[in-house]
């Protein structure tokens, strides 16, 4: 399981890769966080649940980035660690984290929302799923 | 940019043919070195907006454009209510009225420079900024369908500014034909902390110093000398913007076919002006708009308190406050006959030049000011809207430089606290709560503002006044 940042001109991208969609939505959400603070500073002290559901894979995911988008901001709390849950396109997850502490954490910039950009949920060859889109900060 | 698809029509004229599902050509405004800088996917979001219901004359892209959310990143489309043209809340953007407003200071850099650090130091204390930072102003629900419909005129009834202001915004600092209502309970929820906050990556709040002027009798009228001092603020409608922009971006995409229309590209998500979801977007955005004139409004008193906390004389009048997120109902010559059309821009400003019956009598015979960004280590121009300007582009202009790489480029390549080191030696102060925000946004990651401006200027889309470059930058 993994997450990753790509390029895009003003903003960033960010991909999720797991061994099921579930797992790929989680990382994709890690990646989310990243933009901010190094997701391993994140202490998993509240759960947070989120539950969404979309037409199709690629609505849910900027649905579920976006949720957790939300919940950052209203909070102003930071995830580290997601457990997500998916059936057909409704997905029901836990988002781990903590207060934010502007002094500790030094989060770098704001995402204000995910994008349809580069927007992807898909297997690859080796069996794995990718979940990615760019966000706007 | 491959430029051979491209038609060069005049010095900084470029025309992308209307062909395949495009309805109206595409057209850049840019010199041949900033149109061979340009990525791919401009022309290719140009082509896609060319081919929207009901747009009228052409789809623009500024000196500045580069890949954005469907629209491309300084793109300016115009649609005919009439001609079954469409809303599109991706040719809005995320950040709904994004824009920047200019002090004048009656200060000249003789009485700042010995008082910088101070200067810098009261500004960063006194103007939230950056994630998590929140604003003092707690508004009830009945105070914020006020604020959503007032925008500045209600933020100035609250105390926050000067009657004054109001003329020197965009709208008389009231956009007409807000309807909170159709602002969604989240968005309110996310704006509840954050009235007078700065945000963060892009957004700034500058203190500059007119280091050159291109247009004296302009520059006077607008209240500039070389070494007079100025503020800029750069920021818009927060967290509320963006919600709406999520939320109608989603219901968009999802019911565009229904109505008709093919999305080529679901970022580009649209609604036909005349249907339900058309409606209440544009009662949204333009309750969004006057959130982000409020904000502005408020920072702007949360400014003239810090910096009389330093310099206990300075007054600080607003020279103009421009949006370059929004879309504007307006009415437009096309082909010798005046029509009503909604005019999407997406990061760029709105440039109407002298006698546009919109702008304020201050502004009658030059133009309004169109204020250009550069990145912190570089320079800001003002500029003015022409004549010219108002047959080019519906009266529209570029809005900053344009990022030259990725943040994560950026992020990898410089080290904020040398960016911070490097400026300051140069005269510069920053101030901002993340390093890392700071090497995103370093000078370098930036493309030449003053290329942009020099390419707006010979392209006709508007004249250059002066050049500001800064002294105090405070970044979120």
């Amino acid at each position: 399981m993994a997450w990753e940042h790509f390029a895009h001109g003003a903003d960033i991208g960010v991909r999720g890769i797991g061994r099921t969609r579930a797992e790929a939505f989680g990382e994709a959400a890690v990646a989310l966080t990243a933009v901010l603070v190094d997701p391993l500073g994140v202490a998993a002290r509240i759960a947070v649940p989120i539950r969404c559901d979309a037409p199709d894979d690629e609505l849910l995911l900027v649905d579920w980035l976006n949720a957790v988008v939300y919940e950052m901001a209203t909070r102003n709390m930071l995830f580290g660690r997601f457990e997500v849950r998916l059936d057909g396109h409704a997905l029901a997850a836990s988002a781990w984290g903590e207060a934010l502490d502007r002094a500790r954490h030094e989060p770098a910039v704001e995402v204000k929302g995910a994008t349809y950009t580069s927007l992807s949920v898909h297997e690859r060859d080796d069996g794995l799923w990718v979940a990615q889109c760019v966000v706007d900060v | 940019m491959d430029i051979a698809r491209l038609i060069r029509v005049a010095e900084c004229e470029w025309r992308l043919p209307q062909q395949g599902a495009m309805r109206v050509p595409g057209v850049i405004f840019a010199d041949e070195p900033l149109v061979r800088a340009m990525d791919d996917k401009v022309p290719e979001q140009l082509a896609n907006v060319a081919s929207l219901p009901g747009i009228v004359q052409a789809a623009y892209a500024m000196p500045d454009a580069h890949w954005g959310y469907g629209f491309p990143i300084g793109g300016v489309a115009a649609f005919d209510p009439d001609a079954g043209g469409v809303v599109s809340a991706g040719g809005v953007g995320f950040d709904i009225s994004c824009g920047v407003r200019t002090l004048l200071t009656g200060l000249t850099r003789a009485d700042v420079e010995p008082v910088k650090a101070a200067l810098a130091d009261t500004l960063a204390a006194r103007i939230p900024a950056g994630v998590g930072s929140t604003g003092a102003l707690r508004l009830t629900p009945s105070d914020m369908d006020a604020m959503l419909a007032g925008g500045a005129r209600w933020a100035v009834a609250q105390g926050y500014g000067l009657a004054e202001d109001l003329e020197r915004t965009e709208e008389g600092g009231t956009m007409g034909g807000a309807d909170p209502a159709q602002v969604s309970a989240a968005a309110k929820r996310r704006q509840r902390d954050e009235m007078g906050t700065l945000g963060s990556g892009n957004h700034y709040l500058e203190v500059q110093h007119v280091a050159s002027i291109y247009d004296g009798a302009i520059a006077q009228a607008y209240g500039l000398a070389v070494g007079a001092v100025v503020i800029s603020i750069h920021c818009g409608s927060r967290g509320l913007g963006h919600q709406i922009g999520t939320e109608f971006l989603r219901e968009m995409a999802i019911t565009a076919g229904a109505a008709g229309i093919k999305l080529p590209d679901r970022e580009l998500a649209c609604a036909p002006i005349r249907s339900a979801v058309g409606e209440r977007y544009l009662g949204a955005m333009r309750a969004a708009i006057n959130c982000a004139l409020a904000n502005r409004q408020i920072l702007t008193h949360l400014t003239r308190s810090a910096v009389r906390e330093v310099l206990p004389g300075a007054r600080l009048a607003l020279l103009y406050d421009v949006s370059h997120n929004t879309c504007k109902v307006e009415e437009h010559v096309v082909d010798g006959r005046p029509r009503r059309l909604h005019v999407h821009r997406k990061g760029a400003t709105r440039a109407f030049g002298p006698g546009h019956p919109d702008l304020p009598r201050a502004f009658y015979t030059t133009g309004q000011p169109v204020l250009i960004g550069g990145s912190m280590g570089t320079a800001s121009y003002v500029l003015a809207g022409t004549r010219k300007s108002m047959q080019e582009a519906f009266g529209s202009a570029c809005h900053g430089a344009g990022r030259g790489m990725s943040r994560h480029e950026a992020a990898r390549r410089w080290h904020g606290r040398s960016v911070v080191d490097e400026l300051a030696a140069r005269g510069v102060l920053i101030r901002s709560p993340s390093w890392r925000g700071v090497a995103e946004e370093a000078p370098g990651a930036y493309k030449d503002v003053a290329a942009v401006g020099d390419a707006a200027d010979r392209a006709g889309l508007a004249h250059k006044v002066a050049r500001l470059e800064p002294l105090v930058c405070i970044k979120g």
